[in-house]
């Protein structure tokens, strides 16, 4: 019950901004519901911490440790951005149609992440994950301009082209438990079956699913739609696209790991690696030459994306354990990145980071804060994000692991370098007045202070129930 | 197939025979109309071989799956289409593919011969009741993908995705003909949705950019501007 509330909360707000008469309650409305889910995910992280598995439907629809940190994250970014979205939107200047379209659509679009956090079958995980990318598209579009259909263009045909890849991909693990002899089609279930499993059937549909899945989770060379989406959109959705869509669908991966890793011959902790590796060192490099403030979080989104798969691949209850802490830091950090893009685009006018200069001196709340966030996402001590990295880095070391290390270093470093030499022009740099000044709406303000806490806090304290989630979700992702 | 009867081996062989040759019209039809018609006559042949495969031993679920495909796919989706994108494209030739047609065709044969390879050895890695469907299946995805990298047209590239999806759905009944019926319900719903939203982002762009050829829109790269 609780589960279905956290996850269906949000469709009353997209119920009442049908409604043509919803007229300017709309943005709120939906903000309250987003934010009483959010409340909801809370209580369902704190009862998993507790007693370990919460159940709705079993074999269906159930939360263990692992799914409560996504769900707390995807939950989080969720109500930050719709909060965010309501000064943000307004500021935009669209008409009032468009305006009740888009808080319905963003509404639904939370439903469909949460919905990847609950479900644990995975023909139920394929649905909701392609009705991620379904009731995105338009949102990425939103502001109707050339560039932004574009990129909802590319997005939406190269991420649903990934999910009919991956959707044989699930019918092929079906077929692979059916002649084992297994029945329980669920993560568990399936990791339980494992060993009995054809290992040409699984190598399979593990290629069928990381070929498929990681196009939407933007892998290297499957990457090139992810910058222009990430960009294009407004600063909110970015948000929950690069912060929480990326890693909610790798989490999908991350949960069917068990399976591929006890098919022989596979190694499918090689091709996590390799392709993690690919990622990381991909868009470190594109950091360093790109030309725009929200393309230089997209990439650093491949990045980081890159990072978590290398995590996963060391295989042992440290590199599980940094992985997913890394999932929950960089959905907080890199929608709170989004957010300072968005300020900068109301201050400045653009995003363009040869155009931004001197934000200190004119906008300093805004300043400040992008080095805030520049220096977090680019994992500087001691914000959140280095914790995790550095976890993932001395469990690569300690378990003999060292080029993953190497790697980790060489690019962390390249990519830390790019993103700070950007943002430091932009928020330094000498003064140039911009020619159409804005005022920062509140609530863009509000989200941008509220959001700014956790990202650092983290780094220096773990709250005692979100310490036991971790350490439980690590164990999870071994043994389901 | 191992215990049905003959002819059912037999029809449902041909009915993959002609699925390939839709995914390979699919690549080469140059008017969108006829585009549409290829990809109904594809979806035709899946709801088939999914009542013929259902048939013997007798299986709710794909005459269920074969029910639904005929309602969504050939119905549902042709009649979105005619709602809420713009006429004039359906007349209208593709004349810009960035293959031509023999070159098209090359790359999509090789691909087909991939696909058949691939099919070919999960069929003999693992018992299945119509390996023709496998094999034709991974074929006619690679070939659908090919359609989404040839075409420019809005259209034509959302009849890959879902030609590819046919491909997808014609391996599946045969390698998981009791996949949980309330997944592919949803997929079902799923179909329509999706086409729903293309169009809606069709119509858009026609209305911004005067034209629906998506592949002319390449603005956004990284030393563009």
């Amino acid at each position: 019950m609780i589960l279905f509330a956290a996850v269906l909360l949000p469709v009353f707000g997209a119920i009442w901004c049908a409604f043509p008469r919803s007229g300017r309650a709309a943005p709120f409305v939906t903000a309250l519901c987003v934010a009483l889910s959010f409340l909801v995910a809370l209580w369902v992280g704190a009862r998993v911490a507790g007693s370990g598995m919460l159940v709705a439907f079993d074999g269906w629809v159930q939360v263990d440790a692992f799914a409560a940190v996504l769900m707390l994250s995807i939950a989080a970014v969720a109500c930050s951005a719709t909060i965010y979205s309501v000064g943000y939107i307004a500021h935009l200047r669209q008409p009032p149609r468009r305006v009740r379209t888009y808080y319905a659509n963003l509404a639904l679009f939370i439903v469909s992440l949460m919905a990847v956090s609950v479900c644990v079958e995975p023909g139920l995980v394929w649905i909701a994950v392609e009705l991620t990318t379904l009731l995105s598209v338009l949102l990425v579009s939103f502001t109707d301009t050339r560039d932004a259909l574009e990129a909802a263009w590319k997005y939406m045909i190269i991420t649903l082209l990934g999910a009919t890849v991956a959707v044989l991909g699930v019918l092929v693990l079906f077929w692979a438990q059916h002649v084992a002899g297994g029945t329980a089609f669920s993560y568990a279930g399936l990791a339980a079956d494992a060993h009995r499993m054809n290992p040409t059937l699984v190598a399979a549909a593990f290629a069928l699913l990381l070929v498929g899945f990681g196009a939407k989770i933007g892998l290297f060379p499957m990457h090139a739609w992810l910058p222009d989406a990430h960009s294009q959109a407004p600063a909110p959705v970015c948000a929950m696209l690069s912060g929480v869509e990326t890693s909610a669908v790798l989490y999908v991966l991350l949960r069917l790991s068990p399976v591929f890793r006890a098919a022989p011959g596979l190694h499918a902790d090689i091709w996590f690696a390799l392709f993690g590796a690919a990622s990381l060192a991909a868009a470190a490099l594109l950091i360093v030459q790109t030309h725009d403030l929200k393309r230089l979080f997209a990439f650093s989104t491949v990045e980081h994306m890159g990072i978590i798969f290398l995590g996963a691949s060391i295989g042992t209850a440290t590199g599980n354990l940094g992985a997913i802490w890394q999932i929950l830091t960089h959905a907080l950090t890199k929608s709170f990145c989004f957010f300072v893009a968005g300020a900068v685009g109301v201050v400045a006018g653009t995003t363009e980071i040869a155009n931004v200069r001197g934000l200190q001196r004119y906008a300093p709340f805004v300043g400040t804060m992008l080095l805030f966030g520049a220096l977090a996402i680019a994992g500087a001590p001691p914000f959140a994000i280095f914790l995790s990295e550095l976890t993932i880095a001395l469990a690569a070391v300690s378990s003999g692991h060292v080029w993953i290390a190497a790697v980790l270093f060489i690019f962390v470093a390249i990519a830390f370098a790019g993103t700070i030499a950007k943002v430091a022009g932009m928020a330094l740099g000498t003064e140039r007045a911009p020619g159409n000044h804005h005022p920062l709406p509140a609530s863009l303000v509000a989200v941008i202070a509220v959001a700014a806490v956790p990202v650092l806090v983290l780094g220096l304290w773990v709250p005692v129930g979100l310490g036991t989630l971790l350490t439980q979700a690590a164990a999870q992702m071994t043994s389901p | 197939m191992t215990n049905a009867h003959p002819l059912i081996t037999e029809v449902n062989a041909l009915l993959c025979g002609f699925f390939v040759l839709s995914a390979f019209a699919m690549v080469v039809v140059r008017q969108i109309g006829a585009c549409i018609g290829v990809f109904i006559a594809q979806s035709l042949l899946l709801a088939a071989s999914a009542f013929v495969l259902g048939a013997q031993p007798l299986s709710w679920h794909l005459f269920a799956v074969g029910c639904v495909t005929l309602l969504s796919k050939p119905i549902v989706i042709p009649w979105l289409l005619r709602r809420l994108v713009p006429r004039e494209i359906y007349t209208a030739r593709e004349i810009s593919q960035s293959l031509d047609v023999p070159t098209a065709l090359l790359v999509a044969l090789a691909l087909a011969l991939v696909g058949f390879a691939l099919g070919a050895r999960l069929v003999h890695a693992a018992p299945v009741s119509a390996p023709e469907n496998v094999i034709v299946g991974f074929a006619s995805l690679l070939i659908g993908a090919l359609v989404l990298a040839v075409r420019r047209e809005a259209v034509p590239q959302m009849l890959g995705i879902l030609a590819m999806e046919n491909a997808a759905f014609l391996a599946g009944i045969a390698i998981a003909p009791d996949f949980p019926l309330i997944a592919e319900l949803a997929i079902a719903f799923d179909v329509p949705l999706l086409a729903f939203i293309v169009a809606l982002l069709t119509r858009a762009v026609y209305r911004r950019v005067g034209s629906t050829a998506v592949g002319e829109l390449s603005a956004l790269r990284e030393h563009a501007r």
